[in-house]
């Protein structure tokens, strides 16, 4: 039992568990699980300028959600102190292709060569974070969701533009990977 | 107090993000790379366990907790630009980074700490989409 808690979730769990927070926060209180708004209530909250997108009572549209995600930053750090540090077992090809790239340290959920303080500093490090981090939260903000929303929520309840959105994520994704990572790491 | 059932589901979120590893830049790229089956077979079987779910909470005719009906709103198409274009923005974000959101903020709390940079980036991004919206396709 306590293996659950501290070894890596096979597909098979890990796919249903999440799956369950869409009935799990409708019965709760009929909301919609969609954690990429939360970017939107922070500006609400903080840098809204005469912004009409940033203009709207986010404490009684989006107070629940900024409490669902301070539980998963609070979650991510209780997990990394249940139990021992696996590393993630990815794939031989994956790693051929990575080390090929120029990666070396497989250690961690993420590699330390690009994602730390000190990588921060490099080109491959800037740019993953800060050009990274931007991409994230323009393109969740314009279309209006990320993987838990349009991946999981909309597809689950059969809605157009949440499957146009996540063939959009995976035409982004696809373009990083095999034409912008080669020439970055 | 509702409030502390969503702070409970936050926390659980976290831990099942950190023991899926779909935060983790390494199996992003397996899954973009196509060499595992492990991160479709999550997002395939956590739409599937939605859809079902959502299907069995409609046909309950129960109420939410908070005693609202449940309904899901559903969401506007318009052009279709901006899921493709937005979404298309975003995954190379998420290639970039492996991280989507909530990765980004349970990657921080799991120690990540550089990853903190990525949502001040990230808040940037939302920014800069409220302040290009007018001009936008949508």
């Amino acid at each position: 039992m306590s293996t659950w808690l501290t070894a890596p979730w096979p597909w098979y769990v890990a796919g249903p568990t999440i799956g369950l927070f869409v009935p799990a926060l409708l019965l709760v209180g009929n909301k919609v699980f969609g954690i990429s708004s939360n970017l939107r209530h922070l500006c609400s909250a903080l840098i809204p300028g005469k912004l009409e997108y940033f203009r709207y009572d986010w404490k009684s549209t989006g107070l629940w959600n900024l409490v669902f995600l301070s539980g998963v930053l609070a979650g991510g750090f209780l997990a990394a102190h249940w139990g021992t540090a696996h590393d993630i077992a990815i794939s031989p090809a994956t790693k051929a292709a990575l080390t090929e790239l120029g990666l070396h340290d497989f250690s961690g959920v993420a590699p330390r060569e690009i994602f730390s303080w000190h990588a921060l500093l490099t080109l491959r490090g800037f740019v993953s974070v800060v050009l990274g981090g931007f991409l994230v939260g323009l393109g969740t903000a314009y279309a209006g969701g990320c993987t838990s929303g349009h991946a999981i929520s909309g597809l689950a309840n059969f809605e157009l533009p949440s499957l146009i959105a996540v063939l959009g994520f995976f035409a982004g994704g696809l373009a990083a990977t095999y034409f912008i990572l080669p020439h970055l790491l | 107090m509702l409030l502390l059932v969503y702070l409970l589901l936050g926390i659980a979120f976290g831990i099942v993000l950190i023991r899926s590893e779909v935060l983790s830049w390494f199996r992003i790229q397996e899954m973009f790379r196509f060499q595992s089956f492990r991160m479709y077979g999550i997002i395939g079987s956590a739409i599937a366990t939605a859809a079902v779910s959502i299907f069995l909470v409609k046909k309950s005719g129960l109420k939410s907790a908070s005693g609202a009906a449940i309904a899901i709103p559903g969401k506007a198409l318009g052009t279709g630009a901006r899921y493709a274009i937005g979404g298309t923005i975003f995954g190379l974000g998420w290639a970039l980074t492996g991280a989507c959101p909530g990765p980004l903020f349970a990657l921080v709390g799991n120690g990540v700490s550089v990853m903190a940079v990525a949502v001040l980036s990230a808040l940037l991004g939302t920014w800069a989409y409220g302040f290009l919206r007018p001009r936008l396709p949508h």
